[in-house]
């Protein structure tokens, strides 16, 4: 049920994105404005440390961690450290106790090549179970958390544990956060359906990951996306391909495919450069191919993609860590560590919805 | 001295086909001390005119008379008093009351007329060679045994007259003239008349007399 | 082979009332049997369902050791530490005059799939679990307090949100979002954590983080439900087999005499050169297409029976235990299966010695006189053999074992043994009283009654058992009723009881105080603490006040109030005595927030219907060792003259209490009484099925006895008794049988009664009820019977006063 709830959730963004769009005609901005819920313009500017905690206001936000670590032995790993907010109703944002109408939902992962474990939690806003802080910065949920382990935002410390699994990591900044889209105004289809959104892709890790009773020291790269809207995806989108990319020499590459299933993919993404300066990748500028299909959980899923930017001289190949990266919890997609080469060789993340 | 004086008796049975006669006007009489074979076919009516002779079945028409005691036209309560107080029955099969034992089988009729003499029955006991089986249960007992313990109680209440109905069917032929020959010796003591029902001639030609009975018509 | 069967059967044409006996003796069995099963199932399914949903007995949990202890923030600080426990808030509401329970959850934290039926059809989370809520309750739940779906309805409580349907649901029972409950019940605190039994469970222990505040309650591996009505159900159980065991008996009894009365059928279809395998089969086919068709009556006439009597057992369990089962009958595919199974067995069973006689059976045989003494002197001395063993096993059973199973053992055994004595027992009475008979017709009827016990046994033990479980069963429930009403006169001593609501109690004190028609006023509080391993409830009550003079002990210590004013003495419920094993004088200690509280056990009270132990100790002395400790309800002496309805009309216009929070002793007795005579409605009812049963058996065997009899009456005619004469003598023989056995069922059934009395219930539910004896319904039982046997053996008898002289006739010149 609880996953009926949250695909419902999920999915009936875009019903209620398909009647703002009969009820405002063309034109619509990023949210509907009868909706309650805050708009997401483009004017709005990203500020921290505000923007590091929770916006209410907004129907749905993330903190999502992804991490590509190598444990003393050279062996590839990546973990998962995921907090989403979701608000029932609009306006809520002052109801406090049970009574709040914010769900927040955790989850967690841990994948080799050839284990991959996922844990999920639940909590209600507003009783102090789950939530998040912008200064000193904390985002929690039950006994997971990330937060700072001083005043300042870094150094952070992440821990999590499932069945099966657990990590206590510390994460240390190299660069800048970045925004993306256009000054962290990201649309999300033709029609302007748009999030806010920024990244930290520098980060630095070191901790240690418990799989069953093997603990292992590791240390890598994490990437953090903070995104909030009021209207995720627009009509027709049935879900998406999304890929953070370390370039070599500190570059860095977001990607997404937003399938339609009218036709008419939306892809688009930003590069970002060493110094962090990210420039978005405007549609018609990416290419994305599936070159691999493999069965996951009963679905054909594409594991495999060739990427091409020819504007910037990108051509790669990509391959996942282990194909089965499959988070079956209560909304279910594939989300896993991938490695490329080509024209660029690197490792990073893919995430899958929709399937 | 008359026991039994039978005159112009009828009797059909009711059949789905109307009435069939059994009995045609058939009269006879038997006095004390006398004996006699009715013999006749199957169907003859020979064992219907024991049962109304015994008091067991009204006829239809004619008169029945037992010990001076007109049965006919009495009610069901007379008859069986007329049973129990004149006449000693004994049947081929099942004439005795299984639940009791052999000295209860013998004194019953007796005490239930009210003329249980001990010495008497004591003596019938002794006489029919049942002395040592008193305690014993009906179905103990061997054929030839269970129609002397059968004679033994017909006497025992000194009826007027004792009827039997083919007393000797189940028996073997040695057994059958040993207990008939000292059921005569008895009822000649007793002074009772007797009146059996048969269709074996050798056991007829025994008795005093002996009636056919032919479609329901004495020969 | 079909023209065997044709044959075979021809003889159910002949006899319709044997026909009639064979089918109505399996559909009886079946019946009862089943429908008993039904009813069974129905409640236990409910109970499965209710607690496979929310019963927090099936789940570890923790629990505030105060009420208020339990705070928010000890939940969100497990959370935090990995325990993966969810928060339930509990209370009632009364909804358009009936109270409901209300369990106030957090979907996002219940364990996994504890609500998940709950959903089916339902609204979803999101309408749950946020303002303005919606409401999940049964459907049987939403129709017995008057609700409509997708509305609102108003309650004691203020307005419910939205009603919704969830079938999966316990009946009585209001599912909301623990905001919805919090807001509804006024809630600060939670009252328990439920701990998912699937998640990992961390290093930091729960007192680490949750300090004092709380106790570990551990599942159990069956709810208190299952456990409270298991004796009930066990009860029901027992009559189920009782009932199939006597329509077995008229089954064997009318089955074998089928087969006796074809002996000729049977022995010519043999000379015919039918081989004995073939007849073997052939009568088997018949069997089981008789009890296949006499199952299925029987079904159909359970189903009836089951729907008839659920309500009353509904009532019974919601009255005695709060269980709550849904009104309705559900026809499950298992039920049918196992009612035909039960059919077909039993009528192997009853059937099986006929078929082996049939197996064996000479081809010739000769008419000799039914060889019943010899036969009756070997079954009677193996009746009294196994018999006696059975009461050695049931007096076994109670000294060397232990626990509701001894006891059921025991009456078993008992009920066995008794059964198979009655025989011998009758017989020895028969030559008893044989040996002071006088008179040939009377030494007739005795040795003819001794002779018929063979033929009758097993109606009479049918009979037998029938009558020693109404006594048994009609003692305990008057020594019950007796008690029970006792006890509730002196235990309700005050003329009206107040429960107000917590922020209204010291003003509702005060109020009290003041007015001149109340002469004292009984304010007891309650708490909860754990002796020996399990929740108790700790009450306090005034120790200088009229429960001093009023309040009833089974057994008590001279000094026993004023060692509890004191502070010393505590009084303990017989239900906790017997489970700690306390006698007067023994130590308790009361695991006060501050550290153990010893105390003496003062004295016994009886607690009857409370299935959980409790403790009463001075009311001051209790909020000195549990400060805060809420107020549990008013009990108001009024004075002589005054009238109760004027103070509720008062109480009612000053602080709105409803009806849940006044109440009227009077009408709190007659409630009480009034429950408790639905609970025994069903045990009275099926009183009266199998005694009726019993003598359908009765009649049964002696219709079908009749034709066998003319052997042992026709004699009887031919010397000079009247058929009329001869009829009634069977009549009253019949009679008499029943009387006796009725007069020997006395005794067992008092044996019966003190089992259930002293042992089941005392296992049971953990008290012990006083043993009271009922003369008058003996005498009442003893007519009933006399009428069921009169009533048995009219139409025989009726038959043979009629019957045509040349029949009778006809028994000495036919072979049989």
């Amino acid at each position: 049920m609880i996953r009926a709830l949250f695909l419902a959730l999920v999915l009936a963004v875009p019903a209620a994105a398909q009647q703002a769009d009969v009820s405002d005609g063309l034109g619509m901005m990023a949210s509907d404005p009868g909706s309650g819920y805050h708009e997401v313009l483009p004017e709005t500017p990203i500020a921290f440390p505000a923007d590091h905690g929770p916006h209410p206001g907004f129907r749905i936000e993330w903190w999502y961690i992804t991490a590509n670590l190598e444990d003393e032995a050279g062996e590839a790993l990546g973990i998962q450290w995921t907090l989403f907010r979701f608000a029932t109703r609009p306006g809520g944002e002052m109801a406090a106790g049970w009574a709040t109408p914010q769900i927040w939902m955790g989850h967690a992962a841990v994948t080799t090549a050839d284990i991959h474990l996922a844990a999920e939690r639940f909590a209600r806003g507003g009783i102090g179970q789950a939530g998040a802080v912008a200064e000193p910065f904390r985002a929690w949920i039950d006994e997971w958390r990330m937060e700072s382990l001083g005043t300042a935002y870094a150094p952070l410390r992440l821990t999590s544990s499932g069945d099966g699994f657990s990590y206590d990591l510390e994460l240390t900044e190299e660069g800048p956060w970045v925004l993306q889209g256009e000054r962290g105004y990201s649309v999300k289809s033709e029609r302007g359906q748009a999030s806010h959104y920024t990244s930290q892709p520098y980060f630095k890790v070191r901790g240690e990951v418990e799989i069953g009773t093997r603990a292992l020291q590791v240390s890598g790269r994490a990437w953090m996306d903070r995104e909030w809207s009021s209207q995720p995806l627009a009509e027709g989108q049935t879900g998406w391909d999304w890929f953070s990319l370390h370039l070599p020499k500190g570059e860095k590459l977001m990607l997404y495919r937003l399938r339609d299933e009218r036709g008419g993919d939306y892809l688009t993404g930003n590069w970002i450069t060493a110094p962090g300066q990210s420039e978005r990748l405007a549609p018609g500028t990416v290419a994305m191919e599936p070159i691999r299909w493999v069965d996951v959980a009963g679905l054909e899923m594409p594991v495999a993609w060739q990427v091409e930017i020819p504007a910037r001289g990108l051509s790669i190949r990509t391959e996942p860590l282990n194909a089965q990266a499959w988070n079956a919890l209560s909304t279910s997609y594939w989300e896993g560590p991938v490695r490329f080469d080509g024209t660029h060789r690197g490792v990073g993340y893919l995430e899958m919805t929709g399937y | 001295m008359r026991v039994l004086e039978i005159n112009g008796v009828e009797k059909s049975f009711r059949t789905p086909q109307g009435p069939v006669p059994v009995l045609n006007g058939v009269s006879l009489s038997l006095e004390r001390g006398q004996s006699l074979a009715l013999m006749g076919e199957s169907g003859s009516g020979k064992s219907t005119l024991l049962h109304i002779a015994a008091g067991l079945e009204p006829c239809d028409a004619g008169s029945v008379e037992v010990d001076g005691v007109a049965v006919t036209g009495a009610g069901d309560a007379a008859r069986a008093a007329v049973r129990r107080d004149r006449i000693g029955i004994v049947f081929q099969q099942f004439t005795l009351v299984p639940s009791l034992n052999v000295g209860g089988n013998l004194a019953l009729q007796a005490r239930l007329a009210g003329r249980h003499d001990l010495d008497w029955t004591d003596a019938l006991a002794k006489r029919l060679g049942l002395d040592d089986l008193r305690d014993r249960y009906p179905e103990q007992l061997s054929g030839g045994q269970q129609q002397r313990v059968a004679i033994g109680r017909a006497l025992a209440a000194r009826p007027a007259y004792v009827l039997a109905d083919e007393p000797t069917g189940n028996l073997d032929q040695a057994t059958g003239d040993a207990v008939i020959a000292l059921a005569q010796e008895l009822i000649a003591e007793a002074g009772c008349g007797f009146l059996v029902v048969t269709h074996s001639a050798r056991l007829a030609q025994r008795l005093d007399r002996c009636l056919t009975l032919d479609a329901g018509r004495l020969a | 082979m079909r023209a065997a069967f044709a044959a075979l059967a021809s003889h159910w044409r002949a006899k319709p009332l044997q026909a009639a006996a064979v089918v109505v003796g399996l559909m009886l069995a079946t019946a009862l049997w089943s429908g008993i099963q039904a009813l069974n199932g129905e409640a236990r399914s409910s109970y499965a369902e209710a607690a496979a949903i929310l019963d927090g007995d099936r789940l570890d949990r923790l629990e505030p050791i105060a009420e208020g202890r339990l705070t928010l923030e000890i939940y969100v600080a497990l959370r935090r530490a990995g325990w993966a426990v969810s928060p339930v808030i509990e209370g009632r509401v009364t909804v358009g005059g009936r109270s409901a329970r209300l369990i106030g959850v957090d979907p996002l934290t219940l364990p996994n799939g504890r609500l998940t039926g709950a959903f089916d059809g339902g609204p979803g989370i999101g309408a749950f679990s946020a303002p303005p809520w919606s409401m999940l309750a049964a459907p049987e739940t939403i129709e017995d307090l008057g609700l409509r779906v997708g509305e609102r309805a108003s309650s004691d409580r203020g307005p419910l949100p939205e009603t919704a349907v969830a079938r999966a649901l316990a009946p009585g029972v209001l599912v909301v979002d623990i905001g919805a409950a919090e807001a509804l019940l006024g809630r600060t605190s939670l009252d328990a954590l439920l701990i998912d039994p699937e998640a990992p469970r961390p290093d930091t222990g729960w007192a680490e983080v949750a300090g004092e505040a709380l106790r570990l309650v551990e599942a159990d591996d069956e709810s208190d439900l299952e456990r409270l009505t298991k004796s009930f159900h066990l009860n029901l159980t027992a009559f189920g087999v009782l009932s199939f065991c006597v329509g077995l008996f008229i089954t064997h009894a009318a089955v074998g005499l089928a087969f006796e009365q074809r002996l000729g059928t049977l022995r010519t279809l043999r000379a015919c050169g039918m081989s004995a395998r073939s007849l073997t089969v052939v009568l088997l086919g018949e069997l089981v297409l008789v009890a296949l068709f006499a199952g299925a009556l029987g079904l159909i006439a359970g189903y009836g029976i089951a729907a008839a009597l659920l309500p009353d057992v509904a009532a019974t369990l919601a009255g005695l235990y709060g269980a709550e089962v849904p009104g309705a009958l559900t026809l499950r595919p298992e039920w049918w299966l196992a009612g035909l199974c039960m059919s077909l067995g039993g009528a192997l069973v009853a059937a099986g010695h006929t078929l082996a006689l049939a197996w064996g059976m000479p081809v010739l045989a000769s008419a000799r006189p039914e060889a019943w003494h010899g036969a009756q002197q070997r079954s009677l001395r193996l009746q009294a053999g196994f018999g006696f063993l059975a009461l050695v096993l049931a007096g076994l059973a109670i000294v060397l074992g232990g626990g509701l199973t001894a006891g059921f053992v025991s009456m078993a055994s008992l009920m066995i043994g008794a059964t198979l004595l009655l025989p011998p027992v009758l017989a020895g009475a028969l030559s008893a009283a044989q040996r002071v008979a006088r008179g040939p017709v009377v030494e007739w009827v005795i040795a003819d009654a001794r002779q018929q016990i063979s033929g009758l046994g097993l109606a009479l033990m049918a009979l037998l058992l029938a009558l020693s479980t109404n006594i048994g069963v009609g003692t305990m429930v008057e020594s019950f009723r007796a008690t029970f009403t006792t006890w509730l006169d002196q235990r309700l001593f005050a003329d009206v009881y107040v429960d107000p609501a917590p922020e209204q109690t010291a003003r509702f004190r005060d109020w009290a105080e003041d007015r001149d028609d109340v002469a004292e006023t009984l304010e007891t509080v309650r708490t909860q603490a754990i002796l020996g391993g399990v929740s108790v409830a700790v009450v306090g009550r005034p120790a200088g006040s009229s429960y001093r003079t009023e309040w009833p002990f089974l057994a008590a210590k001279d000094d026993a109030w004023d060692r509890i004013a004191a502070g010393e003495g505590a009084i303990v419920s017989e239900q906790l005595a017997r489970r700690l094993g306390l006698a007067l004088g023994d130590p308790l200690d009361l695991p006060a927030p501050e550290g153990a509280w010893t105390l003496e056990t003062v004295a016994i009270y009886a607690d009857y219907g409370n299935p959980k132990g409790e403790v009463g100790v001075d009311r001051e002395r209790l909020t000195g060792r549990w400060p805060g400790t809420a107020s549990d309800g008013f009990g108001l002496r009024l004075a002589p003259g005054a009238s109760s309805d004027a103070v509720m009309r008062d109480v009612e216009a000053a602080f709105g209490a409803g009806p849940d929070a006044l109440i009227d002793n009077a009408a709190l007795k007659v409630f009480s009484h009034r429950v408790f005579e639905r609970t025994f409605a069903v045990t009275a009812m099926l009183n009266v099925l199998t005694l009726a049963i019993a003598g359908a058996a009765l009649f049964a065997s002696l219709a079908t006895l009749a034709d066998r009899r003319l052997a042992q009456v026709a004699p009887l005619w031919a010397m000079g008794l009247t058929r009329r004469r001869l009829a009634v003598l069977d009549l009253a023989k019949t009679a008499a049988l029943a009387t006796l056995t009725a007069v020997l069922a006395i005794p067992l059934g008092l044996a019966v009664a003190w089992l259930l009395v002293a042992v089941v219930n005392v296992e049971a539910f953990g008290w012990r009820l006083p043993l009271h004896i009922f003369p008058g319904q003996w005498a009442a039982l003893m007519a009933l019977t006399l009428g069921v046997a009169l009533l048995a053996g009219a139409l025989p008898a009726l038959r043979l006063a009629r019957m045509a002289p040349a029949r009778l006739v006809k028994i000495f010149a036919e072979e049989r």
